[in-house]
């Protein structure tokens, strides 16, 4: 069984038929792919799976529920952690914060605990401190702890969304655009960060992503859309001389002769 | 061992404000005096609507309802409890106190149930509507109180004594009141759930996606914020002779956002000094009425313009002293 | 029946007057998404307009020797005031809104309720907080059809709004103004870069809103006798309630919202009891947001993620 299915989904806004009977499957411990032209609907599927959006049709599961049409609160308890391409990052809370935020699950003490600042409480917020140390270690952004989160530049935001999502324990991470305004250096140490992503801590990733140099490099499947459907599904090899996913991208190929001289 | 600590803290505390009494009483007149129980008053109105405008950013602007709550709560709990009350303990001060706390204690019960009624329907709107929508609740409540003839309509209710309700308030409870909730609100703005509704402002849908319950959570603080400016309702209510539906008009609401926006949106220091300054100006002005108001109109909107967030923004006093962190690059709004 | 018909005729022309003031809050939302508190300040000063300018033209002089103004006269009073609230208009949104265009939402609602505030209370100052009577620029004259009590007075309120709201409609239609304001309130960004000067259209929309108010304030003072400088306050509020239940940035919603408001007012005074004739446009606004939020002729929105 996959870990995340989706199966005949469509997303329809008034007269936008936005996302087409898309159907794909990520497999436990993938690193996936979806690729598209700009407004093929790639966000619009995180929305989907995230539960921003509820599909008119179609079934999306995650480790065999449903969850088409949840809150995207109870998705992310259920363990898929999304960053986003606009980045939000809660700018006016320090870095620490932003990923502390995240981190319900390991903050158990009550509304009055905290008002009154009982031992209980205490030990808690000194856990989730800890556990958000960790994970800005693990992204390298333990100096910047104490930092406000809205005056780092845009790599390290976007750094900070994938520490903060990791908060959430998640077992299905969805990176949208990660290496935007990222140069070649950049791409690659991100390109490293992914892969440690799945194989050290066992995070299944799908990535929505415009550079090709991360794409091809990290990722195992990738699944094209354009215009909302589905045209091809493959390895990079194979996504790379795809004749449809060219003709997306690139136009067409016109007959010589017409040409301007 | 901690507790002990704690205890002997508070009863110091206690005890100094008890001393403070003394002090105001002997040296200040009536009139002063009345000044600074309004002041602390609006230390607890300006303390508890900042958890819900500023800390999570939901533009509340009918806390006047709640207030009003509050007031007729603990005015009718505190007549009706005087009579078996002092039957059992004679009517010494340790009895009226007793009255007293109850008293506001139901009285912040009331008004935190009506903020839960309000809050749940109206918290799943946009800022602008959700303004429009409090501000229609608190209208609703105080066109209610003005037609329940069991509480006086628009003469009011003060309660079976002629010459008025109890003048149980007085500098200690006020200032005793306001020091508990200045804590409480401190505390709960500084922890997970703080940080919590601080990202819900922020951005709302980020924070969903992070497994924020954010409906509850609003809703939670939206009560919270009802029953302080009931508490601070009860303290208004008991000194006055009575309560009047007139006393809780929209004015009074202005007032309140007023005073969370000149301290600054978002800071508990910024609401306490922007409570005093209210306080202080209404009195200062009390002959100007008019033009108390029409000063208040335009300090909203040359705040709004020149420095519009106040005088401390989303910082503490505390925080002025030590390095200024460097402020967030500024970002043009989305959607939502 | 003849009751309920009563009750019909002064809720219809109520609610004319309501969606006259409705049609400005819905424009300037539509496009700016912003709610003009002051707009029924608007209104107020419009009727007080009218006011003075009657009485500078001898209205006084008219009623005391019992000849009845003039139509002319009554036609310069009512552009006078929907002039002077245009440039009232124009003003608030230049001085108050323009400089917090860009700021996060809450910043131009606060500048707003100040705006109201600040003209309530100079309305007072300036004005007496007094109630005043209104003068009889029309002078009235009852008539019964049915059994039913028509006022030459209520039969003005129709005509005038109906004349302004066609005005509006072909100017929104045909004229190249009004195309620009519906271009706006659909995607101000767009309009931008399609080369539309978006200051010159906003101060249009807010110029014909203040407008239409002060027709309405004239109106109300003729049909409600009195006038106080708080009176945009409570009207104002049930005008903005009428123009979201229409659905807020439609016009013909606002105009079904306002008719809506004006007779749910009427028939709960006359059939429930005259107590609670301002509460039920709170319920209907509570109760429209929570069940239908963009309004019976608006459009949801959806928010871009």
């Amino acid at each position: 069984m996959s870990l995340l299915e989706l199966h005949a989904v469509d997303k329809i806004f008034g007269g936008l038929h936005a996302v087409r009977a898309v159907s794909f499957q990520v497999e436990k411990g993938a690193i996936f792919g979806l690729i598209g032209p700009n407004g093929a609907g790639k966000t619009t599927l995180f929305n989907l799976i995230t539960g921003v959006y509820t599909p008119e049709h179609g079934r999306i599961s995650f480790a065999g529920k449903n969850i088409a049409g949840l809150k995207p609160a109870l998705i992310a308890e259920r363990g898929i952690a999304r960053t986003f391409q606009n980045i939000r990052v809660f700018r006016t809370m320090t870095v620490a914060e932003n990923v502390m935020v995240a981190g319900h699950h390991l903050h158990k003490a009550s509304i009055a605990a905290a008002m009154l600042r009982t031992r209980s409480y205490e030990r808690d917020e000194q856990a989730l401190a800890k556990r958000a140390q960790e994970l800005l270690e693990i992204l390298g952004l333990a100096e910047l702890a104490g930092e406000v989160a809205g005056s780092l530049p845009y790599g390290s935001q976007r750094r900070l969304e994938i520490a903060r999502g990791l908060m959430l324990s998640p077992e299905l991470l969805l990176l949208d655009e990660p290496a935007a305004g990222m140069n070649s250096q950049e791409a690659r140490t991100l390109n490293e960060q992914i892969r440690f992503l799945r194989d050290q801590l066992g995070l299944t990733v799908i990535l929505v992503e415009h550079n090709m140099a991360v794409v091809m490099n990290v990722c195992e499947t990738i699944h094209v859309v354009d215009h909302g459907e589905t045209i091809a599904e493959g390895s990079p090899a194979e996504i790379k001389v795809h004749p449809k996913v060219l003709a997306a991208y690139l136009g067409e190929e016109q007959p010589a002769d017409e040409a301007s001289s | 061992m901690r507790a002990v600590i704690r205890l002997a803290v508070a009863s110091a505390v206690l005890l100094a404000i008890y001393g403070l009494q003394f002090g105001v009483e002997a040296g200040f007149t009536e009139y002063v005096q009345r000044i600074i129980l309004l002041a602390g008053i609006n230390v607890i109105l300006a303390v508890g609507l900042n958890l819900i405008n500023g800390t999570t950013g939901q533009f509340s602007i009918g806390h006047a309802g709640f207030m009003a709550v509050g007031a007729y709560g603990a005015a009718f709990v505190g007549v009706q409890l005087a009579r078996p009350v002092h039957a059992a303990l004679g009517s010494g001060p340790f009895a009226d106190a007793l009255i007293f706390n109850l008293a506001l204690l139901a009285g912040a019960l009331f008004a935190g149930i009506s903020g839960l009624i309000v809050g749940m329907p109206s918290l799943r709107l946009r800022g602008d509507y959700l303004a429009v929508v409090t501000l229609g609740f608190g209208e609703i409540i105080r066109i209610l109180f003005n037609n329940a003839s069991f509480l006086g309509s628009a003469t009011g209710y003060s309660g079976n004594d002629p010459s008025g309700l109890p003048a149980y308030t007085n500098f200690f409870w006020v200032f005793a009141w306001a020091t508990a909730i200045v804590l409480l609100i401190h505390n709960l703005t500084f922890s997970q759930t703080g940080r919590s509704l601080t990202a819900i402002r922020e951005d709302e849908i980020a924070a969903e996606a992070m497994a924020t319950p954010t409906t509850r959570l609003k809703v939670t603080a939206f009560a919270i914020s009802a029953a302080t400016a009931g508490i601070a309702g009860g303290l208004f209510a008991h000194m006055q002779a009575g309560v009047r539906p007139e006393d809780f008009r929209f004015e009074r609401s202005i007032d309140m956002v007023v005073m969370i926006i000149v301290g600054g949106l978002g800071s508990i220091s910024g609401a306490i000094l922007g409570g005093i300054f209210v306080a202080v100006s209404l009195e200062l002005m009390r002959d100007l009425q008019q033009y108390r108001l029409v000063l208040y109109a335009l300090l909203l909107i040359v705040i709004m313009i020149v420095r519009p967030e106040g005088l401390l923004g989303t910082r503490e006093l505390h925080q002025l002293l030590r390095r200024k962190s460097p402020k967030p690059a500024p970002r043009k709004t989305e959607g939502a | 029946m003849t009751q309920f018909l009563q009750q019909i005729i002064n809720g219809l022309s109520l609610g004319s007057i309501y969606a006259l003031i409705a049609l400005g809050y819905t424009m300037v939302y539509g496009i700016l998404k912003l709610i003009n508190f002051a707009h029924g300040e608007v209104f107020m000063v419009g009727a007080y307009t009218g006011f003075y300018a009657a009485g500078a033209l001898g209205v006084a002089g008219f009623e005391a020797s019992g000849r009845g103004f003039p139509l002319y006269l009554a036609l310069l009073v009512l552009i006078v005031a929907m002039a002077a609230a245009a440039l009232l208009g124009v003003a608030i949104e230049f001085l108050a809104y323009r400089p917090v265009r860009s700021a996060p939402r809450l910043t131009p609602l606060i500048t707003a309720i100040g705006v109201s505030l600040f003209l309530q209370n100079a309305g007072m100052l300036l004005f007496s907080p007094n109630p005043q009577r209104y003068p009889a620029i029309l002078s009235e004259v009852r008539f019964e059809l049915f059994g039913v009590i028509v006022t030459n007075i209520k039969l003005t309120i129709f005509a005038v709004a109906l004349c302004l709201m066609l005005g509006l409609h072909l100017f929104v239609q045909k004229t190249w103004t009004g195309r620009a304001m519906r271009a706006l309130s659909f995607n101000i960004d767009a309009a931008k870069l399609m080369g539309i000067d978006t200051n010159q259209v906003i101060r249009s929309t807010f110029a014909i809103g203040s407008g239409l108010a002060a027709a309405g304030g004239i109106l109300f003072g003729l049909d409600q006798i009195t006038i106080n400088p708080l009176m945009g306050v409570l009207t104002g509020l049930k005008a903005f309630v009428a123009a979201v239940l229409g659905g807020i940035g439609s016009i013909p919603g606002a105009v079904v919202g306002g008719l809506l408001i004006g007779l749910a007012e009427q028939l709960t005074a006359g059939y429930l009891s005259p107590e609670y004739r301002d509460a039920i446009t709170f319920v209907i606004l509570i109760l429209i947001l929570l069940l239908k939020p963009e309004g019976l002729l608006g459009v949801v929105r959806v928010e871009k993620v």
